[in-house]
């Protein structure tokens, strides 16, 4: 690990514009984001806004800034419950391999693989109600089997190593295994996994704000920003280009990210480089 | 008439020095082996030949075939010398052939890509290389795929693309190593056939003394990337004037001094065990067919005794060990330690705190994440409070074994595979079992670490009064460890006995087959022992 990778460079330094624009926007923003002004609406990017103004006269950097916020936090807390579902299901899996419970939790996930997420997501928001919270439990949903077979996947060759046969001859359980030897040795997996599935939850996150189920007005959201300025692409298509780099470069960092952290946790690509 | 000499070969990769001043010549038709321990530079002489380096390769020195120096070629010309002027065969058959392709078209496919037949006739070719390795075509249509055939049939098949196009040296990289002794013997056979009837050189690498000794007629010893000594085979091995050849020789013929104190207490009583598995159905509402893996296998074990079991893979011994550890349940019959609970999934720790086990491969054995005092102390959770003197007792175990007591508080990657194998004996001690399960643990060392783990155990066993159930294939090994042996076969013990009487007077004819299969020294070559 003498020379980290390009990719991870470039990835954690996007990735880090984001992450300190929405904690700078828990203390200050440049203008106040649900301040409207009609005298400076649709401005284009200049000295005072430096991203212009929307068609109520608020401040696109600052919006973009809260935004940042609302999107982080959603695809967090997804991931974060794709992780605490799915990890101890696909350990339990890995554990019971060949039996019955794997065999209805691995089907449990193809079910829900087999539902297209995006319409169950908007499914699931239409029935209890257009919110950020019902948005992260949607996203989190469809990231569960995804954490699942990813664990599953890497316990079932740890599995068949010599050092678990020797944990079980000194006497200790599927579950202790799991958390002492397994857990530990697939922790590359779930990390990388996990910066794939923030960007993947920043995107779902963005659709469901798009079509007007995420996070609701006043508290600003890139996807909510984009479809405002649908109508108004034409008159002032910075409304549009601004959020939509927003989420671009996001998705972009994470993933390059997630590819450099791969390359350097996971041995078998090591060397290959 | 030297078909193709090798000069001065040097080779860096990322700079660490990998090969020095390597020379030497292959004789038109003749077989040279290269011998040598592991990292001592013997495959990356091979892949230097091919110019299949890894990244990083910096190499220097020549490599003249024909009068064209190999390399000095590009890639292009590379490709059409490979296959064509020079085979190669590799240790691992499982992994050298392509799942997903027939048999025929892998072995057609060389002979096609060279440009030398179109694919109907290249496969007619393919059916009489196929012939030729021992493939008849009634058992062996040029459809099958790799996965249906056994490790020797696979190997016959690698041999067979290798020799597709008659190339005038054949490289063979371990290629029995990963092979039972009987599968083994008929594959030296079949190498030794065709380098006779083809006029073919061989490149033999291995690191089997024995396997040269029947195979080679020229030799050369490896040892950290230099060649140390060379010649003819039997000359070379009568006098081995180099030291590092003389150590490998004493290393190889090793015995451990030992003094059992076989005591009249039965430890391990194995009565009738029987185990099998249902095999995928053939039929939609036929009965699954069963495979029985163990088939009423009874004996004893006594304290202090050392008990070998050999067998060919396939032979049942890998299920009857996972028994014995009570890691898997019998369908019949008992495993009882003195005269305790019987030995199953699930038993008390007490139970379980008689038995510990030391695997084969020393990189798999260990997490890889955990300190070594971690490592060792792991068997301390069978016991109902971990030992106040934990920490103690780790150090005095790896001393036990060799190693020093700050090697705690290092990682496993930083040792050794032999001394991964200490550490792994180390943990198997640290609860002071009564027995240890040896399951292969010496067949992945290099044979001068062999030595000294072997007598590493031979004195623990006296020390500690241990009994040995010594699982091997190789029966030099076994022979030199245990006081009884069983010979294993299709899920039954066939003959047991005193180890030196059954190897001196084998009964069963599979027991015969096997003493017969093993490559050996000529002995009038040894006669000429140093000290």
């Amino acid at each position: 690990m003498k020379r980290l990778p390009m990719t991870l460079v470039a990835g954690a330094l996007l990735t880090a514009v984001f992450a300190v624009a929405a904690l700078v926007s828990l203390a200050w923003t440049p203008h106040a984001v649900e301040g409207m002004n009609i005298a400076t609406r649709l401005q284009p990017p200049g000295a005072d806004h430096w991203f212009g103004t929307d068609h109520f006269g608020r401040d696109i950097l600052s919006m973009i800034m809260v935004g940042a916020r609302t999107s982080i936090a959603v695809a967090v807390i997804a991931v974060g419950m794709g992780m605490v579902l799915g990890v101890p299901l696909g350990l339990l899996a890995a554990a019971n391999r060949g039996g019955l419970i794997d065999e209805v939790i691995m089907r449990g996930n193809d079910l829900v693989f087999a539902f297209p997420a995006l319409v169950i997501a908007i499914l699931i928001t239409a029935v209890f109600g257009p919110s950020a919270v019902n948005a992260i439990i949607a996203i989190g949903i469809f990231n569960t089997p995804v954490f699942a077979r990813v664990t599953r996947g890497g316990a079932l060759s740890l599995w068949t190593l010599d050092y678990i046969r020797a944990a079980r001859v000194a006497g200790k359980g599927a579950g202790r295994i799991s958390i002492e030897h397994i857990l530990p040795n697939i922790a590359n997996l779930l990390i990388v996994q996990g910066t794939i599935q923030f960007s993947l939850g920043i995107l779902a996150e963005a659709a469901l704000s798009y079509v007007g189920l995420g996070a609701q007005p006043p508290t600003p959201s890139w996807g909510r920003m984009l479809a405002e300025a649908q109508t108004m692409i034409a008159m002032a298509p910075h409304l549009a280009i601004i959020p939509g780099l927003a989420i671009v470069l996001t998705v972009l960092g994470l993933n390059l990210m997630g590819d450099g952290l791969r390359d350097i946790l996971d041995p078998k690509l090591r060397r290959a480089r | 008439m030297s078909l193709i000499s090798v000069e001065n070969l040097s080779l860096d990769i990322y700079g660490t020095p990998i090969l020095r001043d390597v020379s030497f010549d292959i004789a038109q038709g003749k077989v040279f082996g290269l011998v040598g321990e592991s990292g001592s530079g013997k495959s990356m002489t091979s892949l230097a030949l091919m110019k299949l380096l890894p990244d990083g390769a910096r190499r220097s020195g020549r490599a003249v075939i024909d009068g064209r120096d190999l390399f000095a070629l590009d890639e292009a010309a590379m490709c059409a010398i490979r296959g064509n002027q020079i085979g190669m065969i590799f240790q691992e058959p499982m992994t050298a052939l392509n799942p997903v392709q027939t048999i025929g078209d892998q072995v057609a496919e060389t002979l096609v890509v060279h440009g030398v037949a179109k694919r109907a006739e290249a496969l007619a070719i393919a059916r009489e290389k196929l012939d030729r390795v021992g493939l008849d075509g009634a058992r062996f249509p040029l459809d099958r795929y790799p996965h249906e055939l056994s490790g020797g049939q696979r190997q016959r098949v690698c041999i067979a693309m290798a020799v597709a196009l008659r190339p005038r040296l054949l490289i063979a990289d371990e290629p029995t190593t990963a092979l039972d002794v009987t599968t083994q013997a008929q594959i030296l056979d079949l190498l030794r056939g065709l380098v006779e009837e083809e006029g073919m050189s061989l490149l033999m690498i291995t690191h089997d003394l024995a396997v040269v000794s029947g195979l080679a007629d020229h030799v050369a010893v490896m040892q950290e990337g230099r060649i140390v000594e060379q010649g003819p085979t039997e000359e070379l091995f009568r006098t081995r004037a180099h030291d590092y050849t003389q150590r490998l020789f004493a290393a190889s013929a090793h015995r451990p001094a030992r003094e059992p104190t076989v005591t009249d207490e039965i430890l391990l009583t194995v009565e009738d065990a029987r185990r099998s598995y249902a095999l995928p159905r053939r039929s939609l509402f036929g009965t699954a067919p069963k495979l029985e893996a163990v088939r009423g296998v009874s004996f004893t074990l006594r304290k202090g005794e050392s008990l070998g079991l050999v067998g060919e893979s396939g032979c049942g011994k890998s299920t009857l060990t996972r028994a014995i550890l009570g890691l898997e349940d019998l369908q019949g019959g008992s495993i009882r330690l003195f005269d305790r609970e019987p030995v199953k999934p699930g038993m008390a720790n007490a139970l379980r705190a008689g038995l510990q086990v030391v695997f084969q491969d020393p990189y798999g054995s260990f997490n890889p994440r955990w300190k070594v005092s971690r490592l060792v102390a792991e068997p301390f959770h069978l016991m109902p409070h971990p030992p106040a003197d934990a920490r103690d007792r780790v150090n005095d175990a790896l001393v036990e074994v060799g190693l020093r007591p700050d090697d705690a508080d290092k990682y496993i990657h930083e040792f050794s595979g032999g001394q991964r194998q200490r550490i792994a004996i180390a943990r198997a001690l640290i609860n002071r079992p009564d027995l240890i399960v040896l399951d292969e643990a010496v067949s992945a060392l290099d044979v001068r670490v062999r030595a000294q783990i072997l007598d590493l155990l031979a004195r623990l066993q006296e020390t500690h009064g241990l009994g040995y159930l010594f699982i091997s294939h190789d029966l030099h090994v076994v022979r030199a460890i245990t006081d009884r042996v069983m010979v294993m076969k299709a899920g039954e013990i066939v003959e047991t006995g005193e180890t030196e009487a059954v190897f001196a007077n084998p009964q069963h004819p599979y027991t015969r087959q096997l003493i017969a299969a093993t490559p050996t020294i000529p002995a009038q070559w040894q006669m000429q022992e140093h000290a």
